[in-house]
């Protein structure tokens, strides 16, 4: 608890960990947040404006092109933004962190073969390849999450290798050895615990990360379908209607703003206040 | 640089080249939804599916199908495209010089505008130029170029509309190019009007994707300034005279230039990538908004051939910024 308050008085980490509890909050607590059904569509309320600009207090956002409530939408769409975020981040860091500890610690053939991977990965453009393996896989949220995990293990592995290395370089790493312990028990025993911090940045920044690649799919159309609301999806009818309502983009892309930049401030933040370096 | 590095580095590229194009190939195969089908009217019959999968090739093993591809690649064919009905190469050929143009405009704003404000924050250092550089380069950093851009078309084209957001030059405009390169042409045929209208249509596009870069170049060029100031052969140059604007300019520049590329030399790949999504947010004509059509139509030849030329520009990329960093640091020239 002690050490819970002290990383709150860090003023990134207070505003990181409050955007993700609002998201997380809005995801779990929809049904009961929202005003609207976030697919009811009332055609002959379409397009109100929000409750600043003269709209009704009943859409307090306002209604988009069906007459969807946007409130209600913005709400619903924190859960594929976190349910992507979560999974895709945490299995990007699973696959990442294995390779990245075997070819920071057994070096040789295994690193030489990890490392020729990674750069041959990192060749790709992202973006391309994210496209191309949702076309290939259909559009879905499976789709977006298996996507970000072919492409972005490489940043965990190549982070979490260099880390190893330096660790295995470390007085504690020869003790294990000379007690006899094995090699696959010092990685996840020993080293692991070590990189485990840097991880949990990683981590955060990828979440960060997801939920703009989910927000980019959902927006060319390869994610959910269009039942589901989500926040790129919003943006994508929103692009649409632009010079008629335009707050129809606007609300969702602050909600990915006020995210990402949050998931950032997070992860730098811990980043920060972990490194006993900069702590000093 | 000797031109056997080059050739080397040109040599070491296909290897590459090959594997990009059997990975792509092999994913493009296993794509559910059936584009042949797609091309046909309802009520066709097998037979006719049959004849035209024929005629595309598609019913042959996937390994001789390779085979057949990768000898027309060779001989700069890519095959045809199923839903725009036309060659591919030629498809790409006329969409890449938009693409080129925007990348090389938006490559030029990052540069110039991350020397200017590398340098004021140097200049001001501890004052509020520098807090105020520090801040929005870590805004650019965090928000990606996406989301940029969305906001571009929101705030400089809707709400204040001072920019085009989607195109690339007014169609009631009477400009006959003779390329691709409109930018260029307008240029050199003296076409102020066609060349402000083109102007301003790229420039929302150029900057959200200049705008990560600029953010990645300013950091690295501020840190290095701030290392080189320190350097003796700069407390020479004051010492000798030169004032603290003359010093910066042309003593600490240049050398502060050399980690500057090294460093940031995979962002200019990144900016490749980035050209797929914003083409497509500003609906500009070039090969990226092409390969999101491409993807959506499940058109294969046309999804190979994009990849392979991104794959292409992407190694090209690399490469000249390998060779930037040679012409820079005369290290690295001599051996």
């Amino acid at each position: 608890m002690k050490r819970f308050i002290s990383l709150m008085r860090h003023p990134r980490i207070a505003f990181g960990s409050g955007v993700l509890l609002l998201v997380f909050i809005a995801a779990i607590a929809a049904p009961w947040l929202a005003p609207h059904d976030p697919l009811e569509q009332d055609l002959l309320n379409s397009f109100q404006p929000p409750v600043w600009s003269g709209g009704d207090a009943s859409h307090a956002l306002g209604t988009d092109s069906l007459g969807r409530d946007i409130l209600s939408r913005l709400i619903y769409s924190a859960r594929p933004a976190l349910i992507v975020a979560f999974i895709a981040a945490l299995c990007a860091g699973i696959l990442g962190t294995a390779l990245g500890l075997a070819a920071g610690y057994f070096g040789g053939p295994i690193d030489s073969a990890v490392s020729r991977l990674v750069d041959i990965w990192m060749s790709f453009p992202s973006v391309l390849l994210c496209i191309v393996l949702a076309a290939v896989l259909g559009a879905g949220l499976h789709t977006v999450v298996i996507a970000i995990i072919i492409i972005d293990w490489t940043r965990f592995c190549r982070v979490v290798r260099a880390e190893t290395m330096v660790q295995k370089g470390q007085d504690y790493v020869a003790s294990a050895l000379t007690i006899g312990l094995k090699p696959a028990r010092i990685v996840t025993s020993e080293i692991l615990p070590n990189v485990a911090p840097l991880l949990l940045t990683l981590f955060t920044l990828e979440m960060g990360i997801a939920i703009v690649v989910e927000a980019i799919l959902s927006f060319v159309g390869l994610s959910v379908s269009s039942g589901v609301p989500t926040w790129g999806g919003i943006i994508q009818e929103g692009r649409l209607y632009v010079n008629q309502a335009w707050w129809l983009m606007a609300l969702p892309m602050a909600c990915i703003v006020v995210a990402v930049l949050g998931l950032n401030a997070l992860g730098d933040g811990l980043r920060d206040a972990i490194d006993p370096v900069k702590a000093r | 640089m000797p031109a056997s590095y080059i050739f080397r580095r040109l040599l070491w590229a296909i290897p590459t080249l090959i594997g990009v194009a059997i990975v792509v190939f092999v994913l493009v195969r296993v794509v559910p939804g059936d584009p042949i089908a797609m091309m046909l009217p309802p009520g066709a019959t097998a037979d006719d599916v049959g004849r035209l999968r024929a005629m595309y090739g598609l019913d042959a093993p996937i390994a001789k199908q390779f085979v057949a591809w990768s000898g027309e690649v060779l001989r700069g064919e890519f095959g045809n495209s199923i839903s725009l009905r036309d060659k591919v190469s030629s498809l790409i050929l006329g969409r890449l010089p938009a693409t080129l143009e925007l990348v090389v405009v938006a490559v030029a704003a990052a540069c110039a505008f991350a020397t200017v404000l590398a340098i004021s924050a140097v200049f001001f250092r501890g004052r509020w130029p520098e807090l105020a550089v520090d801040a929005g380069t870590g805004l650019a950093l965090a928000i990606p170029d996406f989301l940029w851009g969305l906001l571009f078309i929101l705030v400089l084209g809707v709400l204040l509309p001072w920019f085009p957001i989607s195109g690339r030059i007014d169609p009631t405009l009477d400009f006959d190019p003779a390329t691709g390169f409109y930018l260029a042409e307008a240029l050199l045929r003296l076409k102020w009007n066609i060349l402000g209208n083109l102007l301003s249509h790229i420039a929302l596009p150029a900057l959200a994707l200049a705008l990560p870069l600029t953010a990645a170049l300013t950091r690295v060029l501020k840190g290095s300034l701030i290392d080189v100031m320190n350097q003796d052969y700069v407390v020479l140059a004051r010492v000798k005279g030169y004032s603290r604007t003359r010093t910066l300019w042309r003593v600490a520049l240049r050398n502060a230039l050399i980690p500057t590329v090294t460093l940031t030399g995979v962002q200019f790949s990144f900016l490749i990538g980035g050209t797929v999504l914003i083409e497509h947010l500003f609906s500009y004509p070039g090969i990226g908004n092409l390969a999101i059509a491409a993807v959506t139509q499940r058109d294969l030849p046309l999804i190979q051939g994009l990849i392979l030329t991104f794959a292409i520009l992407f190694i090209l990329t690399n490469l000249l910024v390998d060779m930037t960093y040679g012409a820079l640091n005369p290290k690295v020239r001599q051996t």
